[in-house]
């Protein structure tokens, strides 16, 4: 019992950075944390020995999803990347433009992505994370990477200037 | 055994990236990219790609984790059944008010021997909202930059100019009205200041910015004929700025903290 929220303890930090990299929203990637975190020490149960991280990670996977599902049906709200405000120079703005690009893939894409390259699961963990062939895992690799070098290479939607 | 003959694949090539190649293979695929600019480069990018990938979120892990998500507060939740999240900030916001009023009692009191989470930051933040009050609050004409009636695109500006999403509370019910805001420097970069004002022309102000620093309980600065409420949430902190009226100025902050935390906590 204390081994497993041990366990759980220590996948935090990682978690928080997936789910950063995920929503690109601090306040919105803690809550599915929190969320992830809860689900998890309540289905404790569940758990028949494995990998638990991957198991959290599934976990939190599946409740972004969820999210995006129930965004999807809500009026659309205008992100404030929209807005006329100049980027701002600085600490950040190197990570600015792949932030924008990871915002462009199409979810299960950056899912697969950001376990392989940020959170260095095998494509074997990321299969079983996302319930998949090792197959389809990688081709959604594969379109994840084409996309993004498209996106920086200039094939990015021209940027709007509101005034 | 592999035959290094194979031809490699675009499979091959991320496999390599991501390092799941078998080692006589790993090999076979190095020799095969030194003839192979244009493959070899198509590599690159993706090696960048990931570099540049680890670069920007890489540091996460580093971060102090905010209450919430300390597994004993987690835990503590979880017990106490689902994420009721808005019994939970209003509980949250009654709780670290008992505890504020302690704190700035004790502070006022003991002043510097009372134990402060983050000195500093407390300190910094509350001397740069007490100044930007004091410069403009007596400001008739030009007090904001943005007024009130425009709040939607208030919103998206500072959002977007202090790098996390604004919320502007809506103070009607406590006789308040909107003026306006400005972005101001801040101690650690952008600073976010609106304005509120009452019907009989009291002013009230809010100064926050994002911050790197614990969560803490409400803390009261006194000063000269202006007072303040500070605190920071995992994201920003926050100083409610007003007339020295100690009551009044906690009835405010306390429906802006009711506001902001409420609107963090969204379920």
């Amino acid at each position: 019992m204390a081994t497993f929220q041990q366990d759980v303890e220590a996948t935090i930090p990682a978690l928080r950075r997936y789910a950063r990299a995920l929503t690109r929203d601090a306040d919105i990637a803690d809550d599915l944390v929190q969320d992830t975190l809860v689900r998890a020490l309540r289905s404790e149960h569940l758990f028949h020995g494995g990998e638990l991280r991957s198991w959290m990670y599934t976990i939190l996977t599946n409740l972004n999803r969820n999210r995006l599902r129930s965004l999807a049906r809500r009026p659309a709200m205008s992100s404030i990347d929209d807005n006329d405000a100049p980027d701002l120079a600085g600490p950040e703005a190197g990570g600015r433009d792949i932030e924008r690009a990871l915002a462009t893939l199409v979810e299960d894409q950056r899912n697969a992505l950001l376990l392989v390259v940020l959170e260095g699961l095998s494509y074997r963990e990321v299969a079983t994370v996302q319930g998949v062939p090792i197959g389809t895992v990688m081709s959604r690799l594969a379109r994840a990477r084409a996309q993004i070098k498209n996106y920086l290479e200039g094939g990015r939607p021209t940027l709007r200037r509101v005034k | 055994m592999i035959d290094r003959e194979l031809p490699v694949t675009e499979d091959d090539l991320h496999a390599y990236v991501d390092g799941e190649l078998p080692a006589g293979r790993k090999e076979a695929v190095t020799a095969w990219l030194a003839a192979h600019p244009e493959q070899a480069a198509l590599v690159a990018a993706w090696q960048a790609q990931g570099d540049a990938i680890r670069t920007r979120y890489g540091a996460v892990v580093n971060e102090t984790l905010p209450i919430r998500l300390k597994l004993d507060q987690v835990l503590r939740n979880s017990r106490a059944g689902g994420r009721p999240w808005k019994a939970m900030a209003a509980a949250a916001a009654a709780a670290i008010f008992m505890i504020g009023g302690a704190t700035g009692w004790m502070a006022r009191g003991a002043s510097a021997s009372a134990p402060a989470p983050a000195p500093s930051v407390f300190e910094r933040f509350t001397a740069e909202a007490l100044e930007a009050y004091r410069l403009y609050v007596v400001e008739v004409r030009h007090p904001v930059e943005v007024p009130g009636s425009e709040r939607k695109h208030m919103t998206q500006w500072l959002s977007k100019r202090l790098g996390y999403e604004q919320r502007i509370p809506d103070l009607q019910s406590i006789g308040l009205r909107l003026v306006g805001g400005r972005l101001l420097p801040g101690p650690t970069g952008a600073a976010a200041f609106y304005m509120y004002e009452g019907p009989s022309g009291e002013r009230f102000t809010i100064y926050c910015a994002r911050v790197e620093a614990p969560e803490t309980a409400l803390r009261f600065k006194d000063g000269e004929r202006a007072a303040a409420f500070y605190w920071a949430d995992d994201n920003a902190a926050y100083v409610v700025t007003g007339p020295a009226n100690r009551e009044r100025l906690e009835t405010v902050t306390k429906a802006i903290y009711e506001q902001m935390e409420a609107g963090t906590k969204k379920s």
